[in-house]
């Protein structure tokens, strides 16, 4: 089984490098859109496994792409023009990771407060935190301040982001499929009969937390060389919301369908753009209908069986 | 000491307005165990309606009189009241049984539908509108302090807002009956409350205090549009945490915790700009230490 799962992992990341080898060949426009969607994968699946997976309800993941985002940039920005042309790609997945890093320190932060708080309050708190680092980059100078951050260079390509949407699938799968993994959703099911089972649903909570936050992390460099701007008003509640009904309309803790929903989520808005100015009435009365008439989510067909 | 003085009237005003507003979400919750999220939306629709409604009514009663202000009020109070209770109907009476996310789902999605479609250019619109003058202004000077007219009756009207809430929900038969469906819903339908009705009243008048705390922010605000919903709407769901959400005195003292903090941070110089981010902070600060809010009560979880 779990070899099985390496070969596909290493068929999309070779599947995404070749696709992105022609990507000369493509309109500019739908590679754009492809990229946001592999990106949206990223956020979803990693929301996934904090908000469905372990149970835990996060509203700050915007938060966590942009302390990714705005590390990732500002590495490529100071270090990018010193290096040669050959040496971008090495540079760009240092800063990646880097940003990564820092936003899963972000999310030890909130991890470790929220050992005490459940559901709403622990809502509130991630949504405070989310605020917070929106308020901290929209006042620092060195961050560009209200402006943000410009000029960044396009490294983002189809490959990179496909890449690593497929690593992070691979990753979150692994890690909840494995014994350790079982935790999580110990926790979520019941968390007072998993601590009378001997799992910690503290750590769980934590490493949930922090999992999350280095891939929302690394979704938010791969943004931010995508769009080749960052702004403090991109990462803000709004944008939260958006993973947020990602995660629910797939199913909570469903990686399949989180993808399924990521990659639609993405793609019906540039859809409805011949009619603009409904575009986002009817997103919202789509929100909406679904929920009335499919809530468990759009691709849930049958029981819950493993968590794949 | 002035500057301390003055403050502490702003951030009383300013705080009153958020109480108001947080008592909305706190009832709701309180019934139904969901944050509303489209609860700041309304508080946006009260403050058109009372934009479209101002000039009829001032010309039959006269501009920038107290009767014109009260009828305009009530009058916006009762559109909202409709509008809250026809969510309630159309959007999360359907999804009762629902898991609770669902519904919060749900809520975001009417948050959102209220907040593109009042933005068309052919229902409200982008812009800025100016809002109208509702009461006749007037600078009240003590010493080195200045106080609007406007703050006084903000602060005056939401003092009677707020007693008049606590004598629904702990003197009266359909306060008793709200108390009833917030403890258990189920013992409360088998003993004869009436849960569907009870739940309408809840949002009615969450929504009618929404609508006029909507209105009171927009008297303060330099104009109105259909997004000036999220920022008080985001506040007034913080303070109705900090106090404990489902708490009526609670989501007063918070309104009102919130409102002087924010004040006080936006008037220190070097302060301001992290003002947004300071009251989430002590939020989180308090909500370590009291992981139920100020007056929330921590139920221990049975198995």
């Amino acid at each position: 089984m779990r070899g099985k799962e390496k070969i596909f992992l290493l068929l999309a990341i070779i599947a995404a490098m070749g696709v992105s080898c022609a990507s000369a060949s493509f309109n500019r426009y739908y590679l754009g859109v492809a990229i946001d969607v592999g990106i949206n994968i990223i956020l979803a699946v990693s929301l996934n496994l904090i908000n469905g997976h372990t149970g835990q309800f996060s509203l700050g993941h915007a938060g966590f792409m942009a302390v990714g985002g705005y590390v990732a940039a500002k590495i490529t920005l100071v270090w990018g023009s010193a290096l040669p042309a050959g040496a971008q790609p090495f540079l760009f997945a240092g800063a990646l990771l880097v940003g990564g890093i820092v936003a899963a320190l972000a999310g030890l932060a909130v991890g470790v407060p929220s050992l005490r708080l459940r559901g709403d309050y622990l809502a509130i708190v991630t949504l405070g935190f989310g605020e917070i680092i929106r308020v901290i980059f929209q006042t620092s100078d060195y961050f560009g301040a209200a402006t943000g951050l410009t000029g960044i260079a396009k490294l983002t390509n189809f490959g990179w982001a496909w890449g690593l949407a497929a690593v992070t699938v691979y990753v979150v799968a692994s890690l909840v499929n494995s014994t350790y993994g079982r935790g999580f959703i110990a926790v979520h099911d019941d968390e007072i009969a998993a601590s009378a089972m001997g799992i910690n649903p503290v750590r769980y909570k934590v490493t949930a937390f922090v999992v999350g936050a280095f891939f929302a992390g690394i979704a938010g460099g791969l943004y931010a060389h995508h769009k080749a701007v960052l702004s403090p008003g991109g990462f803000d509640f709004i944008k939260s919301i958006e993973i947020v009904v990602m995660v629910i309309l797939g199913g909570m803790g469903r990686t399949a369908g989180v993808i399924f929903a990521a990659v639609i989520l993405t793609i019906l808005p540039e859809l409805l753009r011949g009619v603009a100015e409904y575009r986002m009435i009817i997103y919202s009365l789509l929100i909406i209908g679904l929920m009335l008439t499919r809530p468990q989510g759009l691709f849930t067909f049958g029981k819950k069986g493993t968590a794949s | 000491m002035d500057w301390f003085l003055q403050q502490l009237i702003n951030g009383l005003a300013l705080g009153a307005i958020y109480a108001l507003i947080a008592l909305g979400y706190t009832m709701v919750y309180g019934v139904l165990r969901f944050i509303n999220f489209a609860h700041s939306d309304v508080l946006m629709l009260g403050a058109f309606a009372a934009y479209y409604l101002a000039p009829p009514v001032a010309s039959a009663l006269g501009t920038a009189s107290v009767p014109t202000a009260l009828v305009v009020i009530i009058l916006s109070a009762a559109i909202c009241a409709v509008i809250g209770m026809t969510i309630e109907f159309l959007a999360y009476r359907p999804l009762r049984q629902r898991p609770r996310l669902t519904v919060l789902i749900t809520a975001i999605g009417v948050s959102l539908f209220i907040e593109f479609t009042g933005q068309h250019e052919k229902v409200f619109g982008a812009a800025t509108k100016p809002f109208p003058t509702l009461l006749p202004k007037k600078e009240i000077i003590v010493g080195a302090l200045r106080c609007s007219s406007n703050d006084l009756v903000v602060v005056g009207l939401t003092a009677v807002l707020l007693a008049a809430m606590w004598f629904i929900v702990q003197r009266t038969k359909v306060g008793m009956a709200m108390r009833a469906v917030s403890f258990n819903e189920q013992a409360a339908s088998l003993m004869g409350v009436n849960v569907n009705a009870i739940i309408s009243f809840t949002f009615a008048i969450g929504s009618a205090l929404a609508a006029i705390g909507g209105i009171f922010y927009s008297m303060r605000a330099p104009g109105i549009e259909p997004l000036m919903g999220v920022q008080p709407g985001l506040r007034a769901f913080i303070a109705a945490v900090l106090g404990g959400i489902g708490n009526l005195p609670g989501a007063a003292l918070g309104g009102l915790v919130l409102g002087l903090i924010e004040t006080f941070f936006g008037g220190m110089p070097g302060l301001s700009d992290y003002r947004d981010g300071i009251a989430f902070a002590l939020l989180i600060l308090i909500l370590l230490f009291r992981p139920a809010g100020l007056l929330g009560k921590l139920q221990t979880e049975k198995v």
